[in-house]
């Protein structure tokens, strides 16, 4: 049996305090799918709910066909990699992977733990204790132990959490490798939204219990729809400007003084007021009144003028530029690296130019999700 | 060595000398047992009278000793299985359930521990008078499991305590159902809290004389024996008995630290 | 990849619906031993209680009592023994005092002096409790009598004067109650010590430079949990033992413990000796209660 992992209006609540608050979610078969968001936002909460450990306040958990809403973790076909791995210390490595072999009835369980330690690439620790080992070699194990099993939805509580940043983006590599080749569905929770952009097909933010968006990594980075997701994933640069009129497809909006062109599709609000955005990298500084460097006169472009750079930070591979604009908000600025030497002292005034296309726009509080 | 140098390595260790007279002053009472159980003082064993084999040879030799000693311990034995077996299962409820009454039950336990003993014994006594239950062999088990279940209680509680319930999460998530899990994850993890609890129980059953005393009618026991006999002189073989006693202590405990190094392998 | 037969997850039965029948487990776990506290602990309590009111037959037969409510049981078993109330008290109170003083710089040499011996030491402070407590207060006896080797020694060095015996002495009672409820006093003051980041004491150090000012101000507000579980697992004990004043002390030694224990057995009044245990039992669990809230430790057990 096979099938979609699917959430209808789960709630969960302690006491009065509402964990996840109405969640749908619909997880393809086979797919490697993110819950990201700020900790207490209910990601581990609604993973646990999936994984049988906790037990919606009402709501429906389905896995194809079946209902799982209240079955007991150890009737469920899903398996669940701790955050802490929680390797059994009693056990060796080899028992630890064989466990929920055993607990099945599997009588010859060699092959299938030999394969699964293969797959993390450590059949050589199969007789040490779990105490022995290094925190990425138990992560890997805890990875082995749940996967042996084969579960039809694999669960991964922000398991890279506790690696050094060398050892998690390795590991990052390492299970989508693992997904890809074993082809289970895999949910993983994490508060790190570049370890969830990097890893997963399909990524749900969530911010205090509910699901603020949900799309393809892509998707949710260009074209935000709220102020929680574009300030979460990434940075945004968010000004306040209000609807002016509309052209064929474009909206024309009054930002702070300065006219600005958005695409119809990218204004997520019939709103009067909103606020106007655009990713840093994707703004060029120009002199005022002159052109961009790399960007065709031509092109479709929005710009701000008035702007007086308040910082430069040259981190190696771009500088990031703080601009004071004359409504006195400063807006960020990514510039690769491209020239050698410093080309906007501190100081100096600019235009912001960006191409119209990368510019959305949403209602919300302008700091939502700023951490 | 100067003086100066002398001073330094006095204040240095001055702890550690410290430890050494505080350990001397604890074993002295040990020390003084054990070698008068080589006395040959016969039945009033105060002055030293001369080296002696005989009473570790014949430990049962002066009258009652080991009828007493075998009470003690077919008593130690019996109360430490009830107060173990039921103070463990208080523990698990206390820390792995919901239910109500929690502070009530958590008081019924923590009393007994803060009564003094004369006043557990006395009132022990009053129920079995009022009652009219002839006092004897069963009635010194029932006190001993009566004061031990709280010791236990609180040793195994802090056992589970250290165990990461996640880990009972983990065994659940792997098939494994609440009494597999019980048996195959928490249970061995937490063995050996019900093993020194079990021990503590013992000896507290082994070495109890004030509660033992008020309910025990005719039935002796070997702190009994001792006490009674302080007025008439204690036989050497109560020396042997108690000098015994703390030597297989000894040993079982460091068996106990071989087997734990050796089940954790360097490296 | 090898092609191993992989033992597919099984199908799940149909939805079971949400379980309640788990909520009897701990009921279940709790109820023998709990039956056990309150028939041999709770019931007995009562039971004192309500001996302690009772009257003299009028039969006028010694040894019996019939039920009554004679409140002044309390107050004339209270004012005739009050010396053997102070007494009690007061033993086990320098007890205490002098085993903290023992205990503390021992405990904090095992935490931080020792290294790898530590878990071999705490056994050692144990071990000895090993072998009978009543041997061990005889031993005592022996070793504090004047054919031992203290008591000549102390005279040649003229700390005790002449004619002067250690045994059957208010010293020797306070000595053997110290002595045999050191453990109780060592190993929760270890544990709380033990606990000390010494990070902190290293700080300290930095600070005050003088160590004395540091063990004032560091490390004894931080061990200060230990310092109560200690003082009131040995306190409590103390104050109720008898068996240190029976065979250490003499008759004008005697303890509130011995009291009850002659009017159970001796002299049969069961009223007086029911009286007297609830007193002793009332007054230390207010101490406790008073010492709890004064020193800030909520969960004992």
């Amino acid at each position: 049996m096979s099938g979609d992992l699917r959430l209808q209006g789960v709630v969960k609540s302690f006491g009065s305090f509402v964990a996840v608050d109405d969640i749908d979610l619909t997880i393809p078969e086979g797919s490697f799918f993110a819950l990201l968001g700020p900790s207490g936002c209910g990601k581990t909460t609604t993973l646990r709910m999936i994984a049988g450990l906790e037990e919606p306040t009402s709501g429906a958990v389905h896995l194809g066909d079946l209902d799982i809403t209240y079955l007991r973790p150890y009737k469920r076909p899903v398996n669940t990699v701790f955050q802490n791995y929680a390797l059994f210390p009693h056990l060796d490595i080899y028992e630890n992977v064989a466990f929920g072999l055993r607990r099945r009835g599997v009588k010859d369980v060699s092959g299938a733990v030999n394969e699964a330690l293969e797959l993390v690439e450590l059949p050589h620790l199969a007789r040490r204790k779990p105490a022995q080992l290094s925190g990425g070699q138990q992560q890997r194990i805890a990875l082995a132990r749940a996967i042996v099993n084969r579960p039809q939805v694999l669960l991964l509580d922000e398991p890279l959490g506790a690696l050094d940043l060398k050892l998690r983006r390795q590991m990052q590599v390492e299970l989508k490798r693992i997904q890809t080749e074993v082809g289970i569905t895999f949910v993983h929770v994490t508060h790190d939204q570049e370890e969830a952009m990097t890893m997963a097909d399909t990524v749900a933010v969530m911010n205090q219990g509910r699901i603020e968006q949900l799309g393809a990594p892509i998707d949710l980075y260009e074209s935000p729809q709220t102020t929680f997701v574009a300030n979460f994933l990434g940075q945004s640069n968010l000004v306040p400007a209000t609807r002016k009129g509309s052209e064929e497809g474009v909206v024309v909006v009054d930002c702070q003084g300065q006219l600005l062109h958005v695409p119809a599709g990218r204004l997520t609000t019939d709103q009067s007021a909103f606020l106007v955005g655009v990713r840093p990298e994707k703004i060029r500084l120009a002199d005022p009144g002159a052109d961009a460097s790399g960007m065709a006169a031509t092109a479709a472009l929005n710009r701000l003028t008035g702007g007086r750079i308040v910082d430069a930070s040259f981190s190696g591979v771009s500088t990031q530029y703080l601009v004071r604009m004359p409504w006195e908000q400063e807006l960020m600025v990514f510039a690769q690296n491209l020239e050698v030497g410093d080309l906007f002292p501190a100081g100096s005034a600019v235009d912001l130019v960006w191409q119209r296309e990368h510019t959305f726009g949403l209602v919300g509080d302008r700091v939502a999700g700023v951490e | 060595m100067s003086l100066h140098t002398l001073r330094r390595w006095l204040g240095a260790n001055a702890l550690r000398i410290y430890a050494v007279i505080a350990f001397a002053y604890i074993f002295l009472p040990v020390a003084y047992v054990t070698v008068f159980s080589f006395n040959n003082g016969g039945r009033s064993n105060i002055v030293w009278r001369g080296f002696t084999l005989d009473n570790w040879a014949d430990p049962c030799g002066a009258p009652e000793v080991c009828t007493a000693l075998g009470n003690s311990l077919k008593i130690g034995v019996i109360s430490t299985v009830l107060a173990t077996v039921l103070g463990t299962m208080i523990a698990f409820a206390l820390t792995r359930h919901r239910f109500r009454g929690r502070t009530a039950t958590n008081l019924l336990i923590f009393l007994p521990m803060a009564t003094p003993e004369v006043v557990l014994a006395a009132a022990l006594l009053t129920l079995f008078l009022n009652l009219g239950v002839p006092r004897g062999f069963w009635t010194i088990v029932i006190a001993h499991v009566m004061f031990s279940i709280s010791f236990v209680v609180v040793a195994v509680k802090a056992r589970i305590a250290t165990l990461d319930p996640r880990l009972e999460q983990a065994a659940m998530d792997l098939y494994a159902t609440e009494l597999e899990t019980f048996r195959r994850v928490t249970f061995p993890l937490v063995a050996p809290g019900i093993a020194g609890a079990a021990l503590l129980a013992f000896s507290l059953s082994f070495d109890d004389f004030i509660i033992t005393n008020f309910n025990s009618g005719a039935v002796n026991t070997f702190p009994k024996f001792v006490y009674v006999s302080a007025a008439r002189g204690i036989p050497a073989q109560a020396y042997v008995i108690g000098a015994a006693m703390f030597f297989m202590a000894m040993i079982i405990v460091a068996v106990g630290e071989v087997l734990r190094a050796r089940r954790v392998p360097r490296g | 990849m090898v092609h191993v037969p992989i033992p597919t997850a099984e199908h799940p039965p149909a939805p079971a619906p949400s379980p309640r029948g788990r909520r009897w487990t701990p009921y279940m776990l709790l109820t023998p031993g709990m039956l056990w506290l309150a028939v041999f602990f709770g019931l007995p309590l009562v039971f004192v209680f309500l001996t302690s009111l009772y009257v003299p037959a009028p039969s006028g037969l010694a040894g019996e009592y019939v039920p009554a409510m004679r409140w002044a049981n309390y107050s004339e078993a209270f004012v005739e023994y009050l010396p053997q109330f102070g007494r009690s008290f007061l033993y086990a109170g320098i007890a205490t005092v002098l085993a903290f003083l023992i205990a503390y710089p021992l405990a904090y040499a095992i935490a931080f002096k020792t290294g790898r011996w530590r878990n071999l030491l705490l056994i050692l402070v144990v071990a000895p409790f090993f072998t009978s407590f009543l041997l061990r207060t005889m031993a005592w006896r022996q070793i504090l009598a004047d054919e031992g080797f203290v008591v000549p020694v102390l005279k040649a060095l003229n700390i005790l004067p002449e004619g002067m015996a250690l045994t059957a002495s208010p010293v020797a009672v306070v000595a053997g109650l110290t002595y045999n409820f050191l453990p109780f006093m060592t190993l929760p003051l270890y544990a709380s010590i033990e606990r000390i980041d010494p990070r902190l004491l290293e700080a300290g150090a930095d600070l005050y430079g003088n160590s004395f000012t540091v063990l004032r101000k560091v490390t004894l507000p931080l061990s200060l949990p230990g310092i109560v579980s200690g003082t009131l697992l040995t306190f409590i004990p103390a104050a109720g033992d008898y068996i240190n004043a029976q065979l250490l002390g003499n008759r004008s030694t005697t303890v509130l413990g011995q009291v009850i224990d002659s009017r159970f057995f001796r002299i049969v009044d069961y009223p007086a000796a029911s009286a007297l245990s609830f007193i002793l039992m009332i007054t230390i669990l207010v101490l406790v209660l008073v010492y709890i809230r004064r020193a800030g430790t909520e969960d004992l057990v």
